[in-house]
């Protein structure tokens, strides 16, 4: 059966050819989760995810199951929740990251995030795209940085004469755009991206997935999404994670993980092809 | 016969939605107990305001009327008359104030501002932010004239002598929990979310607090500068054991002097009104003004400098 050849042609045909395009498959980010906690809770456990390098890997499963967590967990975010511990390993480019030697703040200046909820910060336009610049005392041209950000975000010819505009007075779609703008002004080597569209209408997640697919080419993009269609229409690589509420049990685990055209095709796991068949009928 | 048919009522009564609504039951009438008690509430609200409004306009009434006929120039530029001298004004209490105003606000923002962060950001159960929060809440409270006893022990005492200095401490003590306790309401507001922002974009705690936090929260931290700065102009009594009173511009040979008897609106106010002298009591109307003005004109430029930032 070709349930994704039939929603849409271009996602099942467009895989392979994509990963012609990065033939290393290098991967950029290896995690490996063997025990994660909320304090006394256990949130994740048993998860190995390779982010491969220019890539869009897609995190999909039923809300609870440790999408975000996982995410969070890549770029250290999770650190500024209270009782979060960690028992693996997460290797950005072979070096561990949860070493106690490694500067959590650092690290997010290499991978970037994008919230579920838009989130520009109360000021202009321009300043939030420049803020990363700033932090990171860039001494360049910030003008052209911001405005080669904004270009790539497609949010360019929207904004381009009010960019001393607040960022608050941008529509949903136009402030995560702009939030996708100031993360890539850093040029940051991985971009994770946590349910980008979920505030969005279609037309509006239409054009982030575009610009994901256009993103693709210069970063690695790690992205959870609940919209099936759209693991399969942007993302090469797909992770589908579970947590069985019916066994009593709360923690997530990754129950099946690899190319897009399989995981939606041709899943191997019962609860895959459930979640997946649940989904697209 | 469709479907639709067959659920239609054959009566024309039963067609009828509003069949079961008691038309007259809709109708506004006093002899209602719903409607008589809305419009006798309404009365009630209309007659407070009133009755607070009264003694609130006849102040602002009373002050534009009678200290408005002695303001002029000369009040800004002169100093206080002696006992029976006509004209004079109060330039060294505006002077005085001002000066006293700016140094407290000077000491109690950084600190004010600075303590709010730590307050806002420390975990709940931390027992120096605790403390400092008891603290700050019993201090709003504190009356006034303590902290001019307070500034009398621990400066006029130690340094010898009336001063600016020891007012402006004394006025300090005033403004500080106002301003750290709004400070901290106005940075707790700032979502997490844009907190998160900065954090994700790898900003370390100090640049979230500077870039993030402290713009963000700008309005709100002027709204209470402002209302600290209200209240403390307006102080007479730490004044009294501080920075006292004086004749004379706050200065000598032409310089600035931050160490000497200092005179101020509020005190000025206290002395002259007081004074069995027409030309006095007028002046000391005209300062009242003046003080209300200064501290309008210092709301206004507030509200108008955290309004320009971009919205
Ligand atoms: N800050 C936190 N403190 C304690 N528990 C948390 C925290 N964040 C998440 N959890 C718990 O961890 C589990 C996984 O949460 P997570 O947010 O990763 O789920 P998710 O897969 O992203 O769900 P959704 O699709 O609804 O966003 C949940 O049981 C959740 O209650
Ligand atoms: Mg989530």
């Amino acid at each position: 059966m070709s349930l994704a050849g039939e929603s849409n042609g271009a996602g099942v045909g467009a895989a392979p050819a994509r990963e012609k395009t990065s033939p290393e498959s290098e991967v950029v980010i290896d995690c490996h989760i063997r025990e994660l906690y909320y304090g006394t809770f256990k949130a994740v456990r048993d998860t190995t995810i390779p982010i491969v390098k220019k890539s869009i890997t897609a995190f999909i499963g039923p809300s609870g199951c440790g999408k975000s967590t996982v995410l969070r967990c890549l770029n250290r975010m999770n650190d500024l929740v209270r009782g979060f511990r960690f028992e693996g390993h997460v290797k950005y480019g072979g070096q561990d990251i949860y070493l106690p030697s490694v500067d959590p703040v650092a690290v997010r200046r290499y991978i970037g995030m994008v919230f579920q909820q838009p989130n520009p910060f109360a000021t202009s336009i321009f300043n939030n795209v420049a803020f990363g610049l700033r932090l990171n005392g860039y001494k360049g041209d910030v003008g052209e940085r911001v405005e080669q950000a904004l270009k790539q975000a497609g949010l360019w010819e929207e904004v381009k004469d009010k960019l001393h505009k607040s960022g608050l007075s941008l529509s949903g779609g136009q402030q995560q755009r702009l939030c996708i703008a100031r993360a890539i002004a850093t040029q940051p080597g991985v971009l994770l991206m946590d349910e980008p569209c979920s505030a969005l209408d279609p037309v509006a997640t239409r054009k982030i997935e575009e610009l994901m697919l256009e993103l693709k080419k210069r970063y690695t993009i790690a992205i959870v999404t609940h919209n099936l269609h759209q693991a399969q229409r942007v993302a090469d690589r797909t992770g589908f994670l579970y947590v069985d509420t019916t066994q009593g049990g709360r923690t997530g685990y990754l129950v099946e993980f690899g190319e897009s055209a399989q995981i939606f095709g041709d899943p191997q796991e019962k609860h895959t092809k459930e979640y997946i068949r649940g989904e697209f009928s | 016969m469709s479907t639709l048919d067959q659920q239609l009522p054959n009566s024309a009564d039963d067609m009828n939605p509003f069949a079961e609504v008691d038309f007259f039951d809709l109708e506004k009438s006093l002899r209602r107990p719903r409607t008589l008690m809305s419009v006798l509430l309404s009365g009630l609200v209309t007659v407070m305001t009133l009755l607070a409004l009264g003694p609130l306009f006849s102040v602002v009434w009373m002050l534009f009327w009678r200290g408005g006929r002695k303001l002029s120039i000369a009040v800004f530029t002169q100093l206080p008359p002696s006992a029976l001298e006509a004209g004079g004004g109060f330039g060294n209490a505006i002077a005085g104030t001002l000066i006293m105003i700016v140094i407290a606000t000077l000491i109690t923002v950084p600190v004010g501002v600075l303590s709010a962060v730590f307050l806002a950001k420390a975990k709940p159960e931390d027992k120096l932010a605790q403390a400092v929060r008891f603290a700050a809440k019993v201090l709003t409270g504190f009356p006034s004239i303590l902290a001019g006893v307070f500034a009398y022990g621990a400066i006029v005492l130690l340094t010898g002598g009336f001063s600016a200095i020891a007012g402006s401490v004394a006025v300090s003590i005033l403004m500080l929990p106002t301003i750290l306790l709004t400070a901290e309401d106005a940075i707790r507001m700032v979502p997490v979310k844009m907190v998160e922002a900065a954090i994700g974009m790898g900003a370390t705690e100090t640049q979230t607090a500077w870039m993030v936090l402290l713009p963000t929260a700008l309005p709100g931290i002027l709204t209470g500068v402002m209302l600290a700065i209200a209240r403390g102009a307006g102080e007479t009594a730490p004044l009294l054991f501080t920075s006292l009173f004086s004749n004379y511009w706050p200065a000598t040979n032409g310089h600035l002097n931050l160490m000497q008897p200092t005179a101020s609106l509020a005190v000025l106010i206290y002395n002259f009104a007081g004074m069995p002298f027409e030309n006095q009591v007028e002046l000391a109307w005209a300062a009242a003004l003046v003080l209300v003005l200064l501290v309008l004109i210092t709301n206004l430029a507030g509200q108008a400098l955290s309004s320009r930032q971009v919205r």
